[in-house]
């Protein structure tokens, strides 16, 4: 009896539950995928702007798609704007400064957390979190005349130097190494294994992942920084990517094709990698480590 | 939040107590690893923050000497309206655009982690995209996509009929525009912090749920909300320090204008401090935005310690 109201039950209930899924799936799957389209297409329309030739861009009605696809823009860019000056520049300062980022934060994040007992480690990590509060930005003019009392004005060191250290970095690899059991520490130290040894041939191997996911991190910060650069470099030589695109912003009569092109252009290098380590970068299991 | 993580991480007795003897071994090892940081700690926060707070009891224009002027700067930034309006506005922002932000950054990550929802790791990437565009290439974007006589959005609503809207010339209305190019491009990341807290709430608890005949919204308001509570903290409060030293991105977007109606915290100082050479008066209003980032923090610590409570 029971089984046969159950075999006949069943078809019902499924179909049932097929229907009510059906019923979730299509709505959330609309709603996913508006919500996508409205935040793709400013990008979209963007994108598309920049093979517009110059008479395209302000012609009524607007086309969403370019009439007659130019890549004009991008060769004035490429010549008139200087572009591969600004593109070396940015490239130079954003490398250079990733290396040693990681550099500095796996060292720093190692001795924040494996040598915890001693007073003025765990002062310093306290310190260096709350420089959150104390962002470049709000301390703008006194940081000026620091670096320029360094003489690093208008120089490369200036544009490197002063963000080596993230609080982020430091706090990625920190809570990276206390997940690293202290054992293995005490184990190379019984092995004989110097503190510095156990550091570069142990530790900082281990962090392999780590390592990845910040120098994406830190090559985006740099590339895209706006504020450094802005406070370090006055020679219209030695400007990044970002202050020169802001210059043409800030232009009385803007250069749309020329900005547009220029922008996209600016943006490659990131896509790139991202394409390139998805993996690292999308991760949230490690950007989740941030929020403790 | 950074002193309950200190607490727990004090050694504990039974490791501390045997290592005394032989732990000053290590004594340099730290410092040796730590210590480019601690030099690029000093040099580039303590020395340009402790500067800062003096300057702003002083003159100083950069160059030449300087006299204490006690708290003239002070007084002055209190009487100044262009201080306040600046104020305002940056607060103003802050209050649009970080609700706007939760909201967005929650629900989408909440439609990622959703059985239900199609093509998800395609989503994600579009929803992700924004987090490569710099600020400044997000400025020239919305600015492309708002122009008052070319942009898409007026020609949009010429289209259906509408007057074009005045999206660069009327505050108010570019102050929108900025709020939606904040929230695209934050989203991204918050994004991502919601989707693994999503991730860790376990399943069992909506099972349960459903069976007792608890609604999609009733799930969502009384386990989804609670679980996350942590999370939505830390999004909450890193929003709002980012709110308040948004500076790239408006410089582009529509530089503070029209005219200076829409010049945040950071621009007012980078205005005064870099092209009026006021570094005294532009380092006051530095410490008071220290002082307004400081009570923002510690007002949703406390808020959270007594809700947590």
């Amino acid at each position: 009896m029971s089984t046969l109201t159950t075999t006949a039950g069943e078809p019902r209930t499924r179909k049932a539950r097929k229907a009510k899924e059906l019923g979730s799936a299509i709505p959330m799957t609309a709603f996913l995928w508006l919500l996508a389209a409205v935040y793709a297409f400013p990008l979209l329309w963007f994108l598309l702007s920049a093979f517009k030739p110059g008479s395209e861009l302000f012609q009524y009605p607007l086309s969403f798609l370019p009439e007659d696809p130019t890549v004009a823009g991008f060769e004035k860019a490429w010549d008139r704007f200087d572009f591969m000056l600004y593109f070396s520049n940015t490239l130079a300062v954003a490398l250079t400064t990733t290396v040693l980022t990681v550099m500095a934060s796996a060292m720093t994040g190692y001795a924040l957390a494996k040598y915890r007992e001693q007073r003025w480690v765990r002062i310093f990590f306290v310190c260096l979190l709350a420089t959150t509060m104390l962002p470049t930005e709000v301390i703008m003019s006194p940081t000026f005349l620091v670096i320029r009392d360094l003489g690093m004005y208008d120089s490369f060191a200036g544009l490197v130097v002063p963000s080596i250290l993230t609080v982020t970095g430091v706090f990625m690899f920190r809570q990276f190494f206390l997940s690293v059991p202290d054992d293995i520490v005490e184990a190379a130290r019984i092995d004989g294994a110097r503190e510095a040894g156990i550091f570069f041939r142990i530790m900082l191997p281990m962090s392999r992942p780590i390592i990845m996911t910040l120098a994406i991190f830190s090559f985006q910060w740099r590339w895209n920084d706006y504020v450094w650069p802005l406070i370090v470099v006055g020679d219209e030589r030695k400007f990044t990517l970002q202050i020169a695109l802001r210059s043409i912003v800030g232009a009385e009569n803007i250069d749309w094709p020329l900005l547009l092109a220029a922008s996209v252009m600016s943006i490659l290098p990131l896509v790139l990698i991202f394409i390139v380590f998805q993996k690292y970068v999308m991760n949230e299991d490690i950007n989740a480590g941030l929020k403790d | 939040m950074t002193a309950t993580a200190i607490d727990t991480e004090a050694p504990a007795g039974p490791l501390a107590r045997p290592g005394k003897g032989r732990r000053p071994k290590y004594r340099l090892a730290p410092i040796g690893l730590a210590g480019l940081s601690i030099v690029l700690f000093a040099v580039f926060f303590v020395w340009p923050g402790s500067l800062g707070l003096i300057y702003s009891f002083t003159d100083y224009t950069g160059i030449g000497d300087y006299d204490f002027i006690g708290l003239a700067n002070y007084e002055k930034l209190f009487g100044d309206p262009t201080f306040y309006q600046a104020l305002t506005r940056s607060l103003l922002f802050a209050v649009l655009s970080v609700p706007l932000m939760y909201v967005m950054s929650l629900t989408v990550a909440s439609l990622l982690v959703s059985d239900y929802a199609k093509g998800r790791a395609a989503a994600k990437v579009v929803f992700f995209f924004p987090w490569l565009i710099s600020p400044i290439v997000a400025g020239v974007i919305w600015r492309w996509m708002f122009g008052e006589s070319f942009g898409f959005v007026n020609y949009v609503v010429s289209e259906l009929g509408g007057n074009p809207l005045a999206w660069q010339t009327d505050p108010d209305l570019a102050l929108m525009v900025v709020v939606m190019a904040a929230t695209w491009g934050g989203t991204a990341f918050n994004m991502l912090i919601f989707i693994a807290a999503l991730k860790n709430v376990p399943r069992a608890y909506y099972e349960a749920a459903e069976i007792d005949g608890a609604n999609a919204w009733q799930r969502f308001r009384h386990i989804t909300l609670p679980s996350i509570a942590p999370t939505s903290f830390l999004v909450v409060l890193l929003s709002s320090l980012g709110a308040m030293k948004e500076f790239a991105m408006v410089q582009a977007l529509n530089g503070g204008g029209p005219g200076t109606s829409n010049v945040f915290l950071i621009q007012y100082i980078y205005e005064t401090g870099f092209k009026r050479a006021d570094i005294g008066y532009a380092s006051a209003v530095s410490m008071i935005l220290l002082l307004i980032l400081l009570s923002i923090a510690l007002l949703q610590m406390w808020v959270n310690r007594r809700r947590g409570a």
